[in-house]
């Protein structure tokens, strides 16, 4: 017993002392201790960025440029890596914009000498990570689809086992239940939906290279998750359902000089999808926010003395700790909130009389 | 705001790639694994079924079983209780034939021993005759004289004889 409460002392000294020794190294060795650019950081994080910033080692900076592809309306496609464009460099007429309107993005000098935005298709770290993850998704999927292919009537153990119960729970449990009867047609989607929103919330926690992306914290791709709901809830919805909204059952006159019903239940069907956009999207950027911030808090207090910032890295460990639990929670919870909501709209859309 | 005004490029790829993940995916991946498991889950409700069956049988068989050696049990006193009987009638009928014989015998005995007591005394009366006819031949050569106090004895002791054994 005392044995084992030693132990446990001393992995939690150690760990104090690297906590207090890690961020008295980071400030002697930045160029302006004291100085850190909190927002610019979370927000450099939270926006898409053209190049994948992995570290700075001695003062180097280790990153993956990556390819910018790009129309401009005068030259047509052009590609090359983003490297071209690090520190404010000019490429091809093309340069990173440093403030207005597009501030962060590629834009282009055209030939009248005016800054226009060219339709830029550039293969973000958003992007990259999205591949990355549809990569890892495909992977895992079709590896457990072939293990049945090859063992017919076999219970899977290990991670095909997992993967059986997390697949036939939100068919049977979340898909089933939200849609009814007709669930067969819209289970592949769905299922498809929840996994893809799991890899990349679960990827995106991991701090290191191959993870990180905040593609699930990002508008567009909750965007399209959404659309692609408001798709399978509209386009197979049943007679009934569009009489509900464009002539409900209320009183005549909500209905017909002026069509105060069917306007609100015809903008229910936009705000659905639209809560379901901003949901997922504000709870992972907010995590990611919540946790980067509380690691800068080292940085900030870094220029407050000894003691406080040593105190001050302790509490941002475990808040940290604490926040990374937190959102391994919410990444598999929006997942599963995402999947079921869609469900229910979908078997909203298929009311029968 | 820039936060919440989707970017084209991002959106293109994502549409494209959740496009093609949801097209492979609905064609090679979820169908696949959901059919197999209801597959299966349809294969272990059929052997539990059948072997629910075979149990049902084996449980017909132990009873039929049970029934057919109650069965022979039953055969077996009933046929114990007839060989019983059956003895007990056999000893009682060689008990009967026994004592019969033995009656018959000590009958066949009896009348026997009468006949050949019957052939005695003919005999011994034949032999007194003869025996009394040579006494008194030697008598009447010995005494002629006398021969009425002579006969008077011997008749006298003939019928002495004859009646004593008659």
């Amino acid at each position: 017993m005392n044995r084992i409460k030693n132990k446990y002392l001393f992995w939690f000294t150690f760990l104090l002392l690297a906590c207090i020794g890690a961020p008295i190294n980071a400030a002697t060795t930045g160029d302006e201790p004291g100085k850190v650019d909190v927002q610019d950081i979370v927000f450099s994080h939270i926006r898409d960025a053209y190049t994948w910033h992995i570290t700075e080692w001695n003062g180097k900076e280790i990153s993956i440029p990556l390819p910018v592809l790009v129309r401009s309306e005068e030259r047509g496609w052009d590609m090359f890596l983003s490297s071209h464009l690090h520190h404010g460099n000019v490429h091809h007429n093309y340069y990173v914009a440093g403030e207005g309107e597009h501030a962060g993005k590629v834009v282009e000098k055209n030939s009248r000498g005016e800054e226009v935005k060219p339709l830029d298709l550039s293969l973000t770290k958003n992007a990259v990570g999205l591949l990355l993850s549809c990569g890892i998704l495909l992977f895992i999927v079709l590896r457990t689809a072939r293990w049945y292919k090859k063992h017919p009537y076999e219970a899977p153990g290990g991670f095909t086992g997992l993967m059986e119960m997390a697949v036939m729970y939100i068919n049977e449990g979340v898909v089933k239940e939200g849609i009814g009867k007709e669930y067969k047609p819209f289970s592949s989607y769905l299922l498809t939906v929840f996994f893809f929103i799991l890899i990349n919330n679960l990827i995106g926690i991991i701090p290191i290279f191959p993870g990180g992306a905040n593609v699930t914290g990002n508008i567009a791709v909750t965007a399209v998750l959404a659309g692609c709901t408001f798709l399978a809830v509209n386009l197979f919805a049943t007679k009934e359902y569009w009489k509900e909204i464009f002539w409900p059952n209320a009183p005549l006159f909500l209905k017909l000089p002026l069509p105060i019903m069917p306007f609100v239940e015809f903008f229910g069907i936009l705000t659905k999808p639209f809560a379901l956009m901003i949901r997922l999207f504000a709870n992972i950027m907010a995590g990611h926010t919540i946790i980067l911030a509380l690691t800068c808090l080292i940085f900030i207090t870094a220029s407050m003395g000894v003691a406080i910032n040593g105190t001050m890295t302790v509490v941002s460990v475990l808040f940290t700790v604490f926040m990374n639990c937190l959102e391994l929670l919410v990444a598999c919870l929006q997942a599963y909130i995402f999947t079921l909501l869609s469900a229910n709209y979908i078997g909203l859309a298929k009311v029968r009389e | 705001m820039s936060l919440l005004t989707p970017d084209a490029g991002l959106l293109f790829w994502m549409i494209l790639s959740f496009g093609i993940v949801f097209v492979i995916l609905s064609k090679y991946g979820f169908p696949v694994i959901i059919k197999a498991v209801e597959q299966r889950k349809e294969y272990i409700d059929q052997s539990l079924e059948s072997a629910r069956q075979a149990n049902e049988q084996l449980a017909g068989i132990q009873a039929e079983s049970e029934k057919i050696l109650a069965q022979a049990r039953e055969q077996q006193n009933e046929i114990l209780k007839q060989a019983l009987v059956e003895k007990e009638q056999i000893i009682s009928e060689a008990h009967q034939k026994a004592s019969a014989e033995a009656h018959l015998q000590v009958e066949e005995a009896t009348r026997h021993i009468r006949e050949e007591k019957e052939k005695a005394i003919r005999e011994v009366r034949t032999e007194i005759a003869d025996l009394s006819v040579a006494i008194a031949e030697k008598v009447m050569k010995e005494k002629i004289s006398r021969t009425d106090e002579q006969e008077k004895i011997i008749n006298g002791l003939l019928d002495n004889v004859s009646f004593s054994k008659s």
